[in-house]
């Protein structure tokens, strides 16, 4: 039982960043925002249940006066971060792609309103995991970074052209990983604390290079190891159970289950929309072709203009449908996915509070094992070992205390945190259907016009 | 495959009612069925007119001769057709006559005036295709496995779903039957044939047994022996006259790239309707999500669902009307141009014959022998080339007018049909929107 509480943390603090590497990006508007706590204290974060943090992470960790700062006032803040201009540096295997991020702000941490800097993927990864470790153990949902996807990457290195990557596929796979990035970013941006972390000041500010993350690389030694971490912290999950005294948390744990594998029904249908209208498309373009080359035969000049011209519709209407698969991907079912990846991240902060509540009965069952101590030695009349007894008596009560009152901190941000997210994730949904109709009422329109345009040729076939 | 008891199960169609076939009721289902029938043919559309009051018999004239399939049984291997005869013609014996004729007979029909001589200077009507349902009953069978793991909801609406799927597809085999009969019983020559005579007579079976594989492969081996000598016609022969040669060549190239169109316009509609059923899954999963949301969220969502739900029925119908007029235009014509193309061949034989009366001719004259018998042979060989041109040229003309009157009242009907689709849906669309926004 000792060895075994004790290696946890470390262990699920590695799960914690790979799980969370899974999903993408999650969206968090700033307007409705719960407070964030203020109670968070340098004491606290010491205990030794938390020791496996590094003192320099402890450092980094932000203040208890940064946060008030944040509560105060921040509906009046904006804070705008575009992703752009993809381009590849270096050659070959050592090569990766750069994106300029430009940020436009009135938040008063940040140096200037308006600046930009280049950043390459693996720095996006480098400052998702840097809020992972100073923050998941608070219990705050961490929006996802994009996953690593190497077949992609790899196509794109060793594709030749050195700035613009050419290929429409590589571009295509270029687009939906900025893209995936900026939503990212934005989301990071929209929570309350994390868009003043300093390191995401840093992030977005500074014009050096940052230090290269470590344990970003897919194929490193350290990717493997947490793999298998991954695995074992995975059945580690399953088999504790802990007694529940919080209602509110059994029913949010059954709605977030809930939620998570509907939104996983709603994903694979998007899939499928998208391939569908995809393929359909490039069918489309072949009817095109079909009927151009009917025109050209056609020996009755009315009928052949017709034709053509229906090649010529057919041929927008692909423009057209691959558009319409456009929207169904980045309106709809990457929206879908980033909410599988937050759904994943919460999942995670409640795991938090499970080992936080393990940490704390661990606690009280080594106090109660000292005061058995104490109390033997009290009988036995042991003064030599009473005081010792009596210190470590401390000790305990003083740690059962930091343990309660981590737990019970984590309970109540987790609260906080899921009231944020579910107002935001809402506003999402509704905002993104909307649009998604909006974008759908265009293309009609287009159809409209398009048919519209050719009708007249078809009736004037003689 | 499946068999008609378990259709009936699933489909608790029309079927219960029938002992396990499927039956359009007569004559009203039909006015939908003529209706798509007219992309066949435009000497056709004439006829429309009076099919649509087929109980007004008075309505005939002298000589006229009227067809239509008034009622088809779909049973679990064939297709049964009522053709319904009204006519004037002082050949028939009942003006009013009704026979059951299922599609093996419709075949033979086609193939006793294919291979008759005297009709080697017109377009043969082409064949229907062979009644196909097994694509929809296929699907009604893994419907069936799948029953387990669906919710009501979802099966009863697949269920609906096929149904229409299986009727549409059984309307269209019906209209393109009747179509093959109209342009039959509207030509001068072929509605005063025999054989289409007994056809809509004779009250009993004729004979006409479903192809055995061993005719199937027999009428395989015709078809490449045809193919052989059309290459080996157009090399070795050539035409004295421009308008057939060049005819030839257009028909030739013309066919090819419309069984090109059809089949890239099928798989087009086809991928369309997986579209289509797309928007269904997506409908379901947010059904079901509405369920796990609360107040106004629950709401919205369900009411999203209820938006890619009719955005389903409105892109199906998309893909099919796209379905019914281009595919089904230029499928008709894939036929039709290889029925053409067939009398341009016809042709060529004939003159194959004339060259060989004349070279014959030739030779008994060198010898001085049966010049007479060669004379005869081949003024009569001349007589039969010169009249089945004239002939030809008429039908071909024809065949161009049809084509381009069918083409322009299909494609017209497509772009209104397009214009009325992106229509409707663009209007619901901006309705939901409103509807959306107000309940967010």
């Amino acid at each position: 039982m000792e060895v075994d509480t004790a290696t946890t943390p470390e262990h699920n603090r590695e799960f914690a960043d790979v799980d969370i590497n899974n999903g993408s990006v999650s969206g968090a508007s700033d307007e409705e925002e719960v407070p964030a706590p203020g109670s968070v204290t340098l004491e606290q974060e010491n205990d030794l249940f938390v020791s496996a943090m590094t003192p320099s992470e402890v450092h980094r960790r932000i203040s208890a006066s940064n946060l008030e700062e944040v509560l105060t006032d921040d509906g009046d803040y904006f804070i705008q971060i575009v992703i752009s201009d993809p381009q590849k540096v270096g050659d070959g295997m050592s090569s990766y792609l750069a994106y300029k991020v430009t940020t436009k702000t009135n938040i008063p941490k940040f140096k200037r309103n308006e600046f930009s800097t280049l950043r390459r993927f693996s720095d996006f990864l480098g400052i998702h995991d840097l809020l992972v470790n100073k923050y998941l153990r608070m219990g705050r949902i961490i929006p996802p970074a994009p996953s690593k996807n190497i077949i992609g990457s790899t196509k794109v290195k060793m594709s030749p052209q050195q700035t613009e990557p050419g290929t429409p596929i590589n571009q295509e796979w270029i687009e939906i990983r900025r893209a995936a990035l900026e939503r990212f970013v934005q989301r990071t941006a929209q929570h309350p604390v994390l868009r003043v972390d300093l390191d995401f000041i840093n992030f977005l500010e500074s014009d050096q290079e940052l230090p290269r993350a470590v344990n970003t690389s897919a194929l490193s030694g350290a990717g493997v190891i947490r793999l298998f971490n991954k695995v074992g912290e995975t059945v580690n999950k399953i088999t504790y159970k802990m007694d529940e005294n919080d209602p509110w948390f059994d029913d949010k744990i059954t709605e977030v289950e809930h939620l998570d594998s509907n939104l996983q029904k709603l994903s694979s249908a998007l899939k499928s929309l998208v391939s569908s209208r995809r393929e359909l498309s490039v069918l489309t373009g072949l009817v095109a072709k079909s009927a151009a080359m009917l025109s050209t035969c056609e020996e009755h000049t009315g009928l052949s203009r017709a034709l053509s011209n229906l090649a010529d519709v057919e041929e927008k209407i692909e423009l057209l449908r691959s558009e319409q698969a456009n929207s169904d991907f980045y309106i709809l079912a990457e929206f879908v996915k980033d909410y599988l990846g937050l759904f994943g991240a919460i999942k995670c902060i409640f795991h938090e509070r499970v080992k936080a509540f393990q940490n704390w009965q661990y606690a009280q069952m080594q106090l109660s094992k000292r005061r058995e101590n104490r109390g033997r030695f009290e009988l036995a009349n042991r003064a030599d070992k009473l005081d010792q007894a009596q210190q470590e008596v401390e000790e305990w009560q003083g740690k059962v205390q930091r343990c309660q009152q981590q737990f019970d901190d984590i309970s109540a941000e987790i609260k906080r945190e899921m009231e944020r997210f579910e107002l935001s994730r809402v506003k999402d949904f509704k905002a993104n259907i909307i649009k998604y109709i909006e974008v759908q009422m265009a293309h009609q329109q287009q159809i409209i016009s398009y048919w519209e345009a050719f009708a007249p040729f078809a009736r004037e076939i003689v | 495959m499946m068999d008609g008891t378990d259709e009936s199960n699933i489909l608790n169609s029309p079927a219960t009612n029938n002992g396990g076939t499927m039956e359009i009721s007569s004559p009203n289902p039909l006015a939908p069925a003529t209706a798509t029938a007219t992309n066949g043919s435009g000497s056709v559309t004439s006829l429309d007119s009076s099919s649509s009051a087929p109980v007004t018999p008075a309505a005939l004239g002298e000589n006229a001769l009227h067809v239509e399939i008034s009622d088809a049984l779909s049973e679990k291997e064939k297709v049964k057709f009522t053709v319904h005869t009204r006519t004037t013609l002082p050949g028939f014996a009942k003006k009013d006559n009704n026979v059951v004729r299922q599609h093996e007979e419709f075949v033979w029909l086609h193939d006793r005036i294919e291979e008759n001589e005297d009709y080697a200077g017109y377009i043969i009507p082409p064949c229907p295709p062979r009644p196909d349902f097994d694509a929809s009953r296929e699907k009604l069978q893994r419907l069936g496995e799948g029953e387990g793991n669906m919710t009501k909801e979802e099966f009863k609406k697949m269920k609906s779903e096929l149904e229409a799927e299986y009727l549409a597809t059984f309307k269209k085999t019906v209209a393109m039957h009747e179509v093959f009969l109209r342009r039959l019983a509207s030509h001068p020559v072929f509605r005063v044939d025999q054989h289409l005579k007994v056809f809509l007579e004779y009250d009993q079976d004729l004979c006409a047994k479903p192809r055995k594989k061993m005719a199937i492969f027999g009428g395989f081996v015709k078809s490449l022996g045809k193919t052989t000598d059309e290459i080996l016609l157009s090399a070795t022969v050539r035409d004295v006259n421009d308008f057939f040669e060049n005819e030839l060549q257009f028909l030739t190239e013309y066919h090819g790239h419309l069984r090109e169109a059809a089949s890239r316009t099928e798989k087009m509609t086809q991928r369309h309707k997986d579209v289509g059923y797309s928007h269904q899954k997506i409908s379901n999963a947010l059904t079901e999500l509405s369920t796990t949301e609360k107040g106004n969220m629950e709401t919205f969502v369900a009411k999203s669902a209820e938006v890619f739900e009719r955005i389903k029925n409105l892109e199906t119908r998309v893909a099919s009307d796209q379905d019914l007029k281009l595919g089904d235009t230029l499928r008709y014509y894939q036929r039709d141009s290889n029925a053409a193309k067939a009398l341009l061949i016809r042709r060529l034989r004939c003159l194959a014959a004339y060259e060989t009366a004349n070279r014959n001719l030739e030779k008994a004259r060198s010898k001085n022998k049966d010049v007479h018998a060669a004379e005869t042979a081949q003024a009569e060989a001349c007589e039969k080339f010169e009249s089945m041109s004239a002939c030809g040229k008429e039908e071909l003309i024809g065949f161009r007018n049809r084509r381009v009157a069918a083409f322009k009242k299909s494609l017209v009907e497509l772009s209104d049909l397009e214009i009325k689709h992106a229509k409707s849906q663009y209007d619901y669309l901006r309705q939901s929107l409103l509807a959306l926004k107000e309940i967010a």
